[in-house]
């Protein structure tokens, strides 16, 4: 394991996205995402739950048995969560309110546990520090791009309470894009939710394919070529 | 050699619970204050949406008693009723309600009467109801609630305490029936129950039944 910052980076933002790619914590994704203010809101608490654990993994890795591991990572995790919970709760009340159950499910989150496993109880504690804050900041850009795609079409606007989470002089930040909108129900309900992420992942992959090499692709020739080597 | 080697684990892990432990005890310490402030100024915020803070001149939150009336406010468990006061004078009161009926599950209340028995207004303080369709009792969704307002026992009559659809003169929106219907039933029955229990409802500084 000797990864370089970039290849963090890269993994974290993009190659290995724990929502497009990996496809984890997806319950919190799904649910939360219904306008970019609540995206925001869960996926900066998760960021802040990685980083901290990737980092306390990472500087006690040496000294865990791998035997109890995965229960002292559970205790860290779960430790971490319950206070930022509590410090949500006390300083953006309004929105822990709308997102409710979903900030202590934090707990249940595949990815943190998973990044924790495969990644920081294996590195040093800046990369491990690194790798918690770009797998966050992965995970909030779905959560935002998806929440901005169901709040637009399915209330036809953008930064919705946005002063839940940043105060009074936010309220203005909201974005009507149509007036007199009716609303289109089926963006903002769960299905909403699962078609929205699907043709994301979509966009993504051939985003990827372009970006490939053409000799990437497999034709009649490239194999007879193969072959022959 | 198995014997040490489990208890060396134990230890470790129960340090980590330890310090985990402590972690979380700090936050709940550190946060306990500013949370109640929180919920209190939420709270005060919602009642006085209701009740005006030119109306009266008690404190709101601290004047305040529970009571427990499943067949009017429609959950078996303690109610708070928020009491306003004016020199003394009782003004109004903020009664906690729940309309059970709603299209998904209890559809929470809090209704504010005058002392003459008329609303000063209704709001939706918590529901599952279906965004998009039922949510439009939310004052921030449309003013559909607030056509309560003024509402009393004496200026409509118990048949007409119901929506357009069923005989009432209360406004269904489209899309949903069954969430504005058990939402008039709810301030119909809490009508109801402060027209019976009023001079308690003022006197009182304990838990009624």
């Amino acid at each position: 394991m000797f990864n370089r910052y970039a290849d963090i980076t890269g993994d974290g933002l993009w190659y290995n996205n724990i929502g497009f790619v990996q496809l984890l914590g997806l319950c919190p994704l799904l649910a939360v995402s219904s306008t970019v203010v609540n995206g925001l809101g869960l996926g900066l608490a998760t960021t802040a739950v990685l980083l901290a654990s990737n980092v306390s993994v990472s500087a006690i890795r040496n000294l865990v048995r791998p035997e109890i591991r995965i229960p002292a990572f559970m205790l860290i995790i779960a430790s971490f969560v319950t206070a930022i919970d509590l410090a949500m709760n006390a300083w953006l009340y309004d929105l822990h309110k709308v997102l409710g159950i979903f900030i202590p499910l934090i707990v249940t989150n595949c990815a943190i546990l998973g990044r924790a496993e495969a990644f920081a109880s294996r590195t040093a504690v800046d990369r491990a520090a690194l790798d918690g804050l770009m797998m966050g900041i992965g995970f909030t850009i779905v959560l935002v791009l998806l929440g901005g795609m169901r709040e637009a079409i399915g209330q036809g606007t953008l930064f919705a309470n946005a002063h839940l989470m940043f105060g009074a002089f936010a309220e203005s930040w909201k974005i009507i894009l149509i007036e007199d909108y009716r609303g289109f129900l089926l963006a903002i309900l769960p299905p909403g939710a699962f078609i929205g992420l699907g043709l994301m992942i979509v966009v993504k992959n051939i985003i990827d394919d372009k970006v490939a090499k053409p000799s990437a692709v497999i034709t009649a020739d490239s194999i007879a070529q193969t072959a022959t080597h | 050699m198995l014997f040490t080697h489990m208890i060396r684990t134990a230890l470790v892990l129960g340090m980590f619970a330890l310090i985990s432990t402590w972690l979380v005890a700090l936050t709940f310490d550190a946060t306990k204050e500013p949370i109640a402030a929180s919920e209190k100024r939420a709270l005060l915020r919602n009642l006085h949406q209701l009740i005006p803070p030119t109306l009266h001149d008690n404190d709101l939150f601290a004047d305040v008693i529970t009571v427990n009336d499943a067949s009017h406010l429609g959950i078996n468990t303690p109610l708070r009723v928020f009491r306003a006061r004016q020199n003394n004078q009782p003004i109004a009161v903020a009664i906690e309600s729940v309309a059970p009926d709603g299209y998904s599950g209890n559809i929470f209340l809090l209704i504010a009467i005058r002392y003459d028995g008329s609303l000063l207004g209704v709001r939706v303080s918590k529901h599952k109801e279906t965004p998009g369709l039922g949510d439009a009792i939310e004052i921030e969704r449309s003013d559909w609630i607030t056509g309560f307002n003024n509402k009393s026992l004496s200026t409509t009559h118990t048949k007409a305490w119901q929506v357009e659809k069923d005989g009432g003169e209360f406004d269904q929106f489209t899309g949903a029936t069954i969430t504005p219907r058990a939402i008039v039933k709810a301030v119909h029955k809490t009508l109801l129950y402060y027209q019976q229990h009023r001079d308690s409802l003022y006197k009182s500084n304990k838990q009624e039944s």
